[in-house]
């Protein structure tokens, strides 16, 4: 029987510094899900194309699934359980996605949400085919899409305008 | 849970270098995007990974100071796409790499990963084709550069021997100083696709703008590696920037590919793209450049 690897990984997950022994074979995905009960991390296509599992690594967008956990060690890693306020209120973009009806079954959500706060983090003013082609890499198989689109595209307008 | 048999981790090159002697069988991993996918397909499962993720080294754009542009293995495609050198001096490549996958695969992708599969449909592929790029790569006996004309062996399959690792790719300053490309993707979607055909086309044109000095052309997708259209540029090579020579570009273009049948299209249709996207592209360098066409 082939001996198992572990390796010990520290990180910061949603601000908070962590540490866990971890199967070397694990991906990003296994670790946030079974180490640190962080659900919303989605077990989709797991081939990198569905964008379920995407979490935010210092700043990008990855697809956890095909980043393996011994990589984490030493990066800022934010899921979308971060996103919530201290008395567990929801973040504006999270609030957008209801009020626009961008959510049905709500698996493809918590990685849509997590690329729509890299690109609010941004700043900057996108076009609508700026917007589709940033969020391409998530699938949708309830919404059609528009939806999700209105919610980015309005958050971002409200971000703009309270800026100004 | 990845069924790798055992993962060796790279802290420097020389040490990737010495696990990959220790561990012939072993597969590098850079980025994962297509190694990963690999093993739970279940290609690569059981396999031993040396991971040179973490060897931040390899990371970035920078130049030389001959002009050369030098482009860590490790670079990822959104990375290069970003980059002021790359969009300055090949903003082609970063056009071509931003047709990758989608925003997610682009940011852990790597182009090192890319040339390293000797995958013909590869985005970054022919544009570094294209350019006459130069791989440098380091194993047990140093390092070694490579002209791209000589890094595709077979379809999957790269010079690279035994224990060597690519540590960058290098684009001359005379291979791009002056000149103008442009990529065209052509697939059924416009995002996590890959190629049916892609084409990249490069012009320098005469100080007027009236005459093509130069044109190089690579295709991915018209045949088993990326490649270059020798009768195209030949034909091209030296007429005025008109219309007429653009035609015959394309005409000349179907006498360098050899693409294949495959679920995602016949060879007929690559033919036909193949005289399309070259009588596209080329226009598209000409305007580019400065000319009228």
């Amino acid at each position: 029987m082939h001996e198992v690897q572990y390796k010990l990984v520290k990180c910061t997950i949603n601000g908070r510094p962590v540490q866990t022994m971890v199967d070397v074979r694990a991906s990003l995905t296994d670790m946030l899900r079974n180490d640190y009960r962080l659900t919303s991390v989605k077990k989709g296509c797991e081939v990198g194309e569905c964008g379920a599992c995407n979490v935010l690594i210092d700043g990008e967008c990855f697809n956890s699934c095909i980043y393996l956990a011994v990589w984490a060690e030493g990066k800022n890693i934010r899921t979308l359980e971060g996103l919530l306020g201290p008395n567990g209120e929801l973040s504006d973009i999270q609030q957008a996605f209801i009020d626009e009806t961008a959510v049905q079954c709500g698996f493809c959500t918590p990685g849509f949400i997590m690329t729509a706060v890299e690109i609010l983090e941004t700043g900057k003013e996108y076009t609508r085919d700026e917007l589709r082609k940033l969020l391409s890499g998530h699938l949708c198989r309830c919404t059609g899409y528009e939806n999700i689109i209105n919610a980015v595209e309005n958050t971002m307008h409200k971000r703009l305008a309270a800026k100004k | 849970m990845y069924d790798i048999k055992a993962l060796y981790e790279a802290t420097s090159v020389k040490h990737a270098v010495e696990l990959l002697q220790a561990h012939p069988e072993a597969k590098v991993l850079a980025g994962g995007s297509d190694v990963l996918v690999q093993m739970r397909e279940g290609k690569l499962a059981g396999k031993e990974l040396v991971s040179i993720y973490r060897l931040d080294a390899l990371r970035g754009v920078s130049l030389d100071a001959d002009g050369t542009i030098r482009i860590g293995s490790l670079t990822s495609f959104s990375h290069i796409t970003q980059s002021p050198i790359i969009r300055q001096h090949l903003n082609v490549l970063g056009e071509a790499v931003d047709m990758v996958g989608g925003p997610q695969v682009r940011n852990i992708g790597t182009i090192g990963g890319n040339t390293c599969n000797g995958v013909t449909s590869a985005d970054s592929g022919s544009t570094l084709v294209a350019y006459d790029a130069v791989m440098q790569v380091e194993g047990p006996e140093g390092v070694r550069l490579i002209p791209i004309a000589e890094w595709y062996v077979g379809a999957g399959r790269v010079s690279l021997r035994p224990g060597e690792l690519q540590t960058a790719i290098l684009v001359p300053l005379q291979k791009y100083q002056g000149y103008k490309g442009h990529y065209i993707k052509y697939a059924m979607r416009n995002a996590m696709d890959i190629a049916t055909t892609g084409c990249s086309v490069n012009v320098k044109l005469s100080a007027d703008k009236k005459t093509i000095e130069d044109v190089r052309m690579a295709y991915g997708v018209a045949g088993p590696v990326p490649m270059r259209a020798p009768a195209a540029e030949a034909f091209a090579k030296g007429k005025p920037a008109l219309e007429e020579t653009i035609q015959g570009f394309g005409e000349a273009a179907l006498g360098d590919v050899n693409p294949r049948n495959s679920w995602r299209a016949s060879r007929e249709f690559r033919l036909h793209l193949a005289q399309e996207l070259s009588k596209r592209a080329l226009r598209e360098t000409i305007r580019l450049s400065g000319g009228v066409v």
